[in-house]
């Protein structure tokens, strides 16, 4: 192997532009200057680093053969790997099924002991998902308020117009479920579902905003089309028509909340949704 | 009275305690086979450590919490508005922790080009045949080091409770709750109730901190184990035979060039996080579950899902009076057999060849154009996934309906991988046969050649 006499000027000029980067971050992080300017000089500190040694190693290289190394190929020879199964299989006390079985049980039983805590993740006892996935916090009465709790009268809304809508009292961060999508058009054009006619007041018809596909807000709404879009997968509802889906993967219509308006001429909920919110659940 | 020996210096100190000498000079000779496409695992490994290194930096100054508080910083549009714990420590680590947005980037990057090198180092290993007996414990645990980066990538992305994060962690809610019988249960598990609970983000924190990289640490530290126990495949050549390694030594060759690309690694994503910014949590706002921005796109190692769940045709049925809710299938049935089909590959090959041979010289990838063919289909499939994934730059580059550029791409989806997987066989059947170099010097008749030949009837 023959090595170069002096040091390679290539590599020595790397490795001080490296340390020459790194106190340039140094004092860019003194002087508080900007994300581009530490990037810059802590990335470049380490790209010298990397072109100095590259070049170090193919120096290296270029005085080196090819070094061979033997591998071994079979499995060990079958005398040794009896002794192994010998001495594994050797043991002071007889092999009895009823010892090792008892083992097995004991290691089992603390296995199965340890998941019960594991319950704790889920919500309290006497809680079934089931039951909390298929309703949703409305009761009848209660006033459609926005997120900024202001109540909505049917008036407040032009034809072609939307608001988001919550249950007056409840924190809509938390009660997610009950995200509701109010749109006004002209009841002449409504083709709701049998019965559901004295769901709507003066053409203003609310359904839930989650998308029945995978449950992202169905947050575009173009009046020519009267179609409520979901951004994520791009399914779209069709408002007139109880919000049955037109286009894209959801698979059945958004859940429409029953309206009507209270003495002040507020808008309040009737009840419930049509149906369980948002997207499928698989033992639904 | 002092002695007039020279005093020991440390390393033999040590000796004198382990006696490693003997070891670590055969340590220091142990040869390593040299080929550019082996350095995709050390940069994936290399990226790994960068990622621990920053992501520890990043934990001293993030908050995984949903507990609500005012903002206070230099990020004047958030000033005085009260947000979650998570997003506020999160735009104060991008803008009021001197080099905090640096790290934030450089680790968000680390993380692109963490699963990107296993996905350019599983390739390699596939197209080679590299997973064949002996090897296919490592492959096993590749594939799960795959999943486990991929799930450790979406932890991290969700954890700033910003307005992408939230609602891709709503999509995933919804596919977790898609799993037939346990579906509600297992939504309740990671949430701790009905979405979007107060937990998701503690509980994804320490899958993400500590139980996910803890356990790659593992599967990294036995992968390597079985690569210095087996010795690395090498390519056919002078001298090269199934019982032998050729290359460099691991003393001085080998690791300076190994170091080398260590630097390059970290210059790589320390300038990416200087120079190019990446997911900036403060634009996008803080998480509010009735809004959502478009277009929402997610990382591209989850994106082809999204495209899968926008493909998949409005379907859902009952099964014994269970529902099977639509986004099952594409986002828990299509990644469990495209990772099953990676779990079982050696066993599958093994069967379509017949090959149950033990190898340590691999080949070229032309000499199995089965396995060209089934890359290049599968590599396609995705690749128009991840186009469905991002159908709106399509629509805005069309001028179509996206009703129109969905039937299109349902039907892509399907007519494009066999293309390509026919061309794939074609190509690599065309080098096998006329030994050519590289598939730029093919010629016509090379070309010719490669089409399967028909039976002849008179012969």
């Amino acid at each position: 192997m023959s090595r170069p006499e002096r040091a390679p000027r290539s590599v020595v000029a790397a490795f001080l532009l490296s340390a020459l980067g790194a106190a340039g971050f140094a004092a860019s992080y003194v002087l508080g200057l900007g994300n581009e300017a530490l990037g810059g000089c802590l990335g470049g500190s380490f790209a010298f680093l990397a072109l100095g040694l590259a070049r170090w190693s193919s120096l290296i290289d270029a005085g080196e053969p090819d070094y061979v190394e033997e591998r071994s190929v079979g499995p060990t020879p079958q005398g040794q790997y009896d002794a192994f199964r010998r001495a594994l299989t050797e043991q002071p006390v007889p092999r009895s099924r009823v010892l090792w079985g008892a083992l097995g049980t004991a290691v089992a039983a603390i296995g199965g002991a340890a998941l019960f805590p594991l319950r704790s993740l889920l919500p309290a006892m006497g809680t079934d998902p089931d039951d909390v996935l298929a309703h949703t916090p409305w009761r009848a009465g209660d006033r459609l308020v926005t997120e900024e709790g202001t109540p909505v009268r049917p008036s407040d809304l032009e034809v072609g117009g939307t608001v988001t809508v919550f249950p007056e009292g409840l924190d809509p961060r938390e009660h997610v479920d009950t995200t509701t999508v109010l749109v006004r058009v002209d009841p002449a054009d409504l083709r709701l579902p049998a019965g559901r006619a004295g769901w709507v007041v003066d053409g203003v018809v609310a359904y839930s905003k989650l998308c029945t596909h995978a449950g992202c807000p169905v947050g575009l709404y173009t009046d020519t089309s009267r179609q409520l879009m979901c951004p994520c997968h791009h399914s779209v509802f069709d408002v007139t028509d109880g919000a049955r889906p037109v286009e894209g993967p959801a698979p059945h219509a958004l859940p429409q909340l029953p309206l009507a308006t209270d003495g002040s001429g507020y808008l309040v909920a009737r009840g419930d949704f049509s149906g369980p919110v948002g997207p499928g659940w698989g033992n639904h | 009275m002092v002695s007039l020996l020279p005093r020991p210096r440390p390393m033999r100190k040590l000796d004198e305690r382990l006696e490693f000498a003997s070891t670590g000079r055969s340590v220091l000779a142990k040869v390593f086979p040299d080929h550019w496409s082996f350095m995709m695992g050390e940069i994936a490994l290399y990226s790994f450590v960068f990622l621990v290194a920053s992501g520890i930096y990043l934990t001293l100054f993030f908050e995984p919490s949903s507990a609500m508080e005012v903002y206070h910083g230099h990020y004047r549009p958030l000033e005085g508005q009260e947000v979650s714990a998570a997003y506020a420590s999160s735009v104060r680590l991008s803008w009021d922790v001197r080099g905090g947005l640096l790290v934030r980037q450089a680790h968000h990057w680390a993380a692109h080009l963490f699963i990107g090198s296993i996905v350019l180092h599983l390739c390699r290993i596939f197209l080679t045949g590299a997973f064949r007996r002996p090897r296919e414990l490592n492959w096993t645990i590749g594939v799960t080091m795959l999943i486990l980066g991929i799930f450790n990538a979406y932890a991290g992305y969700s954890l700033p409770d910003d307005l992408l994060s939230g609602t891709g962690l709503r999509i995933f809610n919804s596919v977790a709750a898609s799993v037939p019988v346990v579906g509600s249960w297992l939504s309740f598990l990671v949430f701790d109730g009905e979405f979007p609970g107060q937990e998701i983000i503690q509980r994804l924190y320490v899958l993400h901190v500590l139980l996910v990289p803890a356990l790659l640490a593992v599967l990294i530290t036995a992968h390597l184990a079985i690569l210095i126990r087996q010795k690395h495949t090498h390519f056919p050549g002078p001298g090269r035979r199934p019982s032998n390694v050729v290359g460099s030594r691991v003393w001085p060759a080998y690791a300076l060039r190994s170091l080398s690309l260590l630097a390059a690694v970290f210059a790589a994503v320390l300038l990416a996080g200087g120079l190019l910014q990446i997911n900036p949590v403060w634009a996008w706002g803080d998480f509010d579950p009735a809004t959502i921005t478009a277009p929402s796109v997610a990382d591209w190692y989850i994106l082809w899902i999204e495209g899968a769940l926008r493909l998949f045709p409005p379907v859902e049925f009952h099964v014994f009076g269970l529902l099977v809710p639509n986004q099952f299938w594409p986002g828990v049935v299509l990644p469990g057999l495209i990772f099953g089909g990676l779990y079982l590959w050696p066993w599958l090959d093994r069967r379509w060849t017949g090959d149950r041979e033990t190898h340590h010289l691999t080949g070229s990838p032309r000499e199995s154009p089965l396995r060209v063919a089934f890359a290049s289909a599968m590599l396609t499939f995705l690749a128009v996934l991840l186009v469905a994934g991002s159908e709106e730059l399509l629509v805005q580059w069309t001028g179509w309906t996206v009703a129109a550029v969905r039937n299109v791409l349902r039907v892509l989806v399907f007519v494009l991988p066999v293309v390509a997987g026919l061309l794939g066989w074609w190509l690599a059947e065309s080098l096998r046969r006329s030994g050519l170099g590289h598939a730029i010097e093919l010629g016509g008749k090379d070309l010719l050649a490669g089409l399967p030949r028909r039976r002849r009837a008179d012969s």
